[in-house]
């Protein structure tokens, strides 16, 4: 499992070829699925454009935090291997921002377990969005849509 | 005893105080140390108005635990990465 926190971009290709090498030293054969996701900037917002995102978080904890939730994504889902990873800094449009996977015997868990990730760091991982046009910048904040589907995972058996 | 405070994103701009530490009586909550802070400034009282989290040692935790010497307690807006 991994858990990374950087400024640079990343190649999602090593991600891959990291998760499986992972899922292999774990259980060789026995991974029949690996699920990934890549999250964009999108170069627009409910007020209009935007040129990009500043993303601040919490040194130290923001780690612990994702690798928290990765471990807790494997028990969950009984995955081969999982792994997550979350720029910060000043990110422009269409760049990656994050990136999440799962490796599983099979298929449902790979994705549910991808989803999962990805609901829940949005609830438990101490990252703030703002978005900038030019040299004016704004706080994004917290969407309902998001606690709600953080808090399907917590009603799921 | 005596704790460190930081603050993130919208709680460290509204109050402009990012780190620093802080003096308080034994065995304080989050709670008490929320209502303190409310009252070191007018600034203080409009960051901690709305939804804040809280973490005590780098983990989310919630207003009735109890903070020990030392500590370091983070307060900030609702999370918003993905």
């Amino acid at each position: 499992m991994f858990a990374l926190v950087q400024v640079e971009d990343f190649d999602q290709g090593e991600l891959y070829a990291r998760l499986k090498q992972l899922a292999d030293e774990k259980a060789c054969g026995n991974t029949g699925a690996i699920v990934t996701f890549t999250g964009l900037v999108r170069d627009f917002n409910n007020a209009g454009d935007i040129d990009g995102i500043e993303l601040e978080h919490y040194p130290g904890m923001t780690e612990k935090a994702l690798m928290l939730l990765v471990e807790q994504a494997s028990k969950r889902f009984s995955l081969n291997s999982a792994g997550a990873l979350h720029r910060v800094g000043r990110i422009y449009n269409n760049e990656q921002i994050v990136w999440v996977g799962a490796a599983a015997p099979h298929r449902q868990a790979a994705f549910d377990a991808a989803s999962y990730l990805m609901d829940m760091l949005k609830q438990s991982v101490p990252l703030w969005k703002k978005e900038f046009k030019g040299d004016k910048s704004e706080w994004v904040a917290a969407k309902a849509s998001d606690d709600k589907a953080a808090l399907k995972w917590m009603h799921k058996k | 005893m005596q704790v460190t405070v930081k603050t993130f994103a919208q709680t460290r701009e509204i109050t402009g105080e990012d780190n620093f530490a802080l003096n308080l009586s034994d065995n304080s909550t989050i709670e008490a140390v929320i209502s303190q802070l409310k009252m070191r400034s007018d600034k203080w009282a409009l960051a901690l108005e709305g939804s804040v989290l809280t973490a005590c040692n780098q983990e989310l935790c919630d207003l009735q635990t109890v903070l020990s010497d030392g500590d370091e307690l983070a307060l900030f807006p609702p999370v918003t990465g993905g």
